[in-house]
Parts: C-alpha cells; structure tokens; sequence
C-alpha cells in the first residue's frame, strides 16, 4: 500500500518535502516503517530517537500502520 | 477554563492576562520565553518555529489536564508562534491564574517544561554563518 508521510524540522529538510509517498507492505509497524525510511534516507539514523505519530499520537515501535492514517515523522521537539 | 494556540502572529501579552484574570483567582504566573540573540557565542539573526499544529495542540491539552490534576489552577493558558521571530520577540506565552500563588508557580514550570519535552514544536536558529536546527537540553 502507499501511505503518505508528513515530516517535519531536520527530517523535512532531509525528506526534502514536508509529504512523501512510500510504498510500504500491507502490513508495516512504525518499527518496519522507520527501517524503510533509513535505508531509502539513510541522514535520519544520524538524528537521535525521532519518533513516529500516528493519527496526532505518540506511536509505539510495534503499532501498526493503516493507509487511512495520517503517519508523521517527529525529530527531537524543541518548542518554546 | 484553559485556551491552547499556535498562532503565526505576534503574541499579545496583555491579551493573554486578560483572558485568564478572574476574581476567584490571588493571582497570575506568567513565563514568557523570548529570542535570545546570541548562542554560544553566534549571533542569531532570526529563529525559524515549525509546529505540527494539529499535535501540537492535543499534546498542550494533555499537559494542561493534568496540570489541572496536580494544583488548584484555576485557568491556564498557552499561546505559541510559528514563523520568523527575531530577537526579543515573544515565542512562548504560559499564564496560570490560582487562588494561591504556590500553585500558579508550581503548574506553570510544570507546563513549560513538559511543553519543551512533549510538544512537536521545532526551531532552528539562522546565525549570519549558517544555520541549525535546535537540539532538546538534556
């Protein structure tokens, strides 16, 4: 399935689009999601404990990814 | 009550009292955070805020219900920016209103601490040779 990716900060300047489309098996974990995006973006291994959110959440390694989700990529957040 | 904002306009701070004042409360705690013009030594020409707003948001009203948890608040309010901010402008405004001034104090380091720790909100400081992305402060 493809899914739609939204990243931001660093890992956007390294995606080079804040969307990005990947083809990703029917079933992927954030787990298997992040090891697809490190071998096709291999610069974001290089940025500590990014996370991944699914649908506005805090996703755990093993969360399952459904194409209707909306899935964002978070490096270390730095606010205020 | 409790109001959470990602605004791309300057923030009014005066507003911001105003919205959280009440009579039931002794008084208000306020932490302002600003742009500071230099980082070890580089001079900052302009920070750069990105948030994901819709996150953002849901994340400020985790921290604010469980602020109302922890103290006897009686209203909070959180107003970030986004955008281009140059030295000395306002990015962050935390304003906790309590009948004692114990708690305002209390909840508001709480807020913003947690916020720095929580809340997908990101900057990179733009220096006149080069530029970065922010990294969290242990």
């Amino acid at each position: 399935m493809k899914v739609t990716i939204l990243s931001f900060g660093s890992i956007r300047e390294i995606f080079g689009n804040k969307f990005t489309e990947i083809e990703v098996p029917d079933t992927t974990t954030v787990d298997s999601l992040k090891a697809l995006l490190e071998s096709k973006y291999p610069r974001i291994k290089g940025i500590a404990s990014y996370m991944v959110a699914i649908n506005d959440e805090y996703a755990s390694g093993d969360s399952t990814i459904k194409q209707s989700d909306e899935i964002a990529v978070i490096p270390p957040v730095c606010g205020g | 009550m409790n109001e959470m904002k990602i605004l791309s306009t300057p923030l009014n701070i005066q507003a911001c009292i105003d919205k959280i004042i009440s009579p039931q409360s002794g008084g208000i705690d306020m932490f302002i955070g600003t742009v500071r013009d230099s980082t070890k030594g580089r001079t900052v020409k302009h920070l750069e805020y990105e948030a994901y707003e819709s996150m953002a948001v849901k994340e400020m009203q985790k921290i604010v219900d469980e602020a109302f948890k922890k103290w006897p608040v009686q209203n909070i309010l959180i107003h970030h920016r986004t955008g281009i901010l140059k030295p000395g402008e306002t990015a962050v405004v935390i304003a906790v209103s309590a009948a004692h001034r114990d708690a305002a104090f209390d909840a508001c380091r709480y807020i913003i601490e947690t916020l720095k720790k929580t809340v997908p909100i990101w900057k990179k400081e733009v220096f006149e040779d080069g530029e970065e992305w922010v990294s969290p402060n242990p």
